[in-house]
């Protein structure tokens, strides 16, 4: 059983910080979104407590007792499956003296053992032992000494994610449209899954919603990639690998960006590719082992090669689920701030399983094709945009010039389409979904959450 | 006759087989019972490696590359044991081709993470040479320090690698380029430099 434990309200509510509306409007947004400590200090309350934050994945913690450490927020975050199975986000602290209980990344553990005084918790939480409780005039059996947890955790489809806020919506309705290219996402994949194998790692230092800002970007692309497409297609016959689509008049293609509603949006490019088997390998950039392994396939699978080379294309899709997820080509891409201008930005790889038996012995060498294909936009393409990001938070140290743009598309009869359920869909180069995104950012900031934790009691 | 394949062109040599072979002579190799302690040995591999090493920071990678036989292997494991390149992603593993990528969009002029281009030094020490399993191969530890600048500042980047070096008709080619970053699992900023 889990006892509520409401957080106490020893900080100013944000709604009182500032008059929000001055801060986001129509068109813009102050630079002070990005700048102020005392904002990013109330999105750890108003964002990262309020909404559902992603955690982690399934495949991170496949076995009980499995951990990862991460972050809600800024809080440090055991991430497990205890010995009875159920997944919990425990905070990674000692209800003792606060010391953080876990300092490895991941593990396998029963228990956390405080290498500070020795209070031993089990993975449900729950306060194991204390040594030398002769000294102790409490009952160690009260609530308040169990780890503390994050009161709701739900997955979707092996995506984790927690929230402090027990006024939320269900986790299914806060997804709500998102989830459509979320299952396509994965269903293109054997069994529907993938596996999360270890990552390209970076940061910048810049505040997180640069990123988030970026997720449905479609205007940034031929320039802040330039070196990227140019150096893809620098071989090819026809200059269609990668995100050659973007060139010219991206405007007039098929492709186009959806917002769903709860900040999350969605670009997909899938209508520019050829829709066939193959289609998607055919304008994928050259990768170690492309030529080699695309001849083994051809060879050994006939007409069923091109399905599985198409395993180790990117999936041209942004799918950014607020505030810190996004899936794209095959990666999870997560968002992870750690101050205002500092945030990580960790790119998980994926593999896929042979759910079905289709792949066989291919499984292995389609996973490492795959393996070298997702390293190729960290390495050439993420930097880049890093550099910009870092760039944005250096100009807005320009005091007195407070503004920041994102009114591509708007007032443009007819080009922002709003349908009756309410998602925007607009040209894939528009800035809707920024302005969509950053609305619900104001709403979310104007707010005044009860977050609470729990305890087993 | 089929004309002869060009690995600046075509990726065919990072095969399953490749794989395979790569993992196992990456695996247990820095061994007492295998290292040389021959001065002049060592001494002929620490100049390789220093001259890598400046050639890298004077950005000559027309000469950086010319060291490198022709089927062969940059490889910066995104964790500390190396790992498994055919299931884990790596930070960067990097075919000839790729390594050519690289220093392609190094020189487009729009590589902004590297505009303007980053400063710098490299360190190299504790060079130690080890036998491998083919006798005109040798495999070769040594730690760096790089110092690199760019306008906000220095910082420090640190590790060991791993060359494998392959004797070619005399001459001692550089066959794969393992580098270990002490914080290859960590976020990292920028990362855009050839380490």
């Amino acid at each position: 059983m889990l006892e509520k434990i409401s957080t106490s309200s020893i900080r100013p509510a944000s709604a009182d910080l500032y008059d929000w509306d001055e801060l986001v409007q129509e068109d813009r947004v102050h630079r002070l979104i990005y700048t102020d400590p005392a904002i990013f200090e109330a999105e750890l309350t108003n964002i990262w407590g309020a909404v559902w934050v992603y955690l982690g994945h399934d495949s991170q913690i496949p076995n009980n007792n499995d951990y990862v450490t991460t972050r809600l927020g800024l809080r440090p975050i055991i991430l497990l499956r205890d010995s009875q199975g159920k997944i919990r986000a425990l905070f990674n602290r000692c209800t003792h003296r606060g010391t953080t209980l876990c300092r490895l990344e991941r593990g396998n553990a029963f228990q956390f053992v405080c290498p500070y005084h020795g209070w031993s918790f089990l993975n449900t939480g729950k306060l194991r032992a204390v040594p030398w409780p002769d000294g102790y005039a409490c009952d160690f059996k009260d609530a308040k000494f169990n780890v503390a947890q994050v009161p709701r955790v739900d997955s979707y489809r092996g995506f984790i994610f927690g929230t402090l806020n027990p006024d939320a919506p269900p986790l299914l309705d806060y997804l709500g449209g998102i989830t459509g290219p979320i299952d396509e996402w994965l269903d293109r994949n054997p069994g529907g899954k993938v596996v999360v194998c270890e990552a390209n790692r970076l940061k910048y230092k810049g505040n997180w919603k640069l990123a988030y800002d970026n997720s449905g970007d479609g205007y940034h692309v031929v320039f802040s990639h330039r070196s990227l497409l140019e150096m893809e297609n620098r071989l090819a016959d026809e200059a269609n690998k990668g995100m050659s689509y973007y060139k010219g008049s991206p405007d007039s293609k098929a492709m186009y960006m959806r917002y769903t509603g709860n900040g999350h949006h969605f670009k997909d490019k899938r209508p520019n590719i050829e829709k066939r088997a193959g289609g998607l390998w055919a304008v994928e950039g050259p990768a170690p082992g492309s030529e080699h392994y695309e001849a083994e396939f051809r060879r050994r699978f006939g007409a069923k090669a091109d399905d599985i080379l198409d395993l180790a294309g990117s999936e041209p899709v942004n799918i950014n689920v607020f505030p810190n997820l996004s899936l794209l080509g095959n990666h999870i891409q997560v968002f992870d701030p750690i101050s205002v201008d500092e945030t990580n930005v960790t790119w998980f790889g994926t593999r896929v399983v042979d759910a079905d038996g289709t792949l066989g012995d291919a499984l292995d060498e389609i996973n490492a094709l795959r393996m070298r294909t997702q390293e190729q936009f960290p390495n050439f393409g993420e930097v880049d945009d890093l550099a910009n990001f870092e760039e944005i938070q250096r100009g807005l140290a320009c005091l007195e010039d407070e503004w920041v743009y994102m009114h591509r598309g708007l007032g443009i009869p007819g080009r922002v389409k709003t349908d009756a359920k309410g998602e925007v869909t607009a040209p894939a180069t528009d800035e809707a979904f920024m302005r969509e995104y950053i609305h619900e950012w104001k709403r979310l900031m104007k707010a005044s959450p009860s977050l609470v934790v729990q305890r087993e009691v | 006759m089929q004309p002869a394949r060009d690995p600046s062109l075509t990726s065919y040599y990072v095969t399953d087989a490749f794989y395979r072979e790569l993992i196992a002579s990456f695996a247990d190799w820095q061994r007492d019972d295998r290292l040389i302690t021959d001065a002049a040995e060592r001494d002929r591999f620490r100049g390789l490696i220093e001259r890598e090493a400046r050639l890298l920071d004077q950005l000559d990678f027309d000469r950086w590359l010319a060291m490198y036989a022709p089927e062969c292997i940059y490889w910066v494991p995104g964790t500390p044991d190396g790992g498994d390149p055919r299931r884990e992603i790596a930070m960067s593993f990097d075919d000839r081709r790729r390594m050519e990528d690289r220093i392609y969009r190094l020189r487009t002029g729009y590589a902004w993470s590297q505009a303007p281009k980053s400063r710098t030094v490299r360190m190299i020490g504790n060079v130690e040479v080890f036998e491998e399993a083919s006798a005109n191969k040798r495999m070769v530890r040594s730690n760096f320090l790089i110092g690199e600048f760019r306008p906000d500042g220095v910082r420090f980047l640190s590790g060991w690698c791993g060359h494998r070096f392959v004797e070619r008709d005399g001459r001692w080619e550089i066959e794969v380029r393992q580098v270990n970053l002490i914080d290859c699992d960590q976020n990292l900023r920028n990362p855009s430099i050839v380490i």
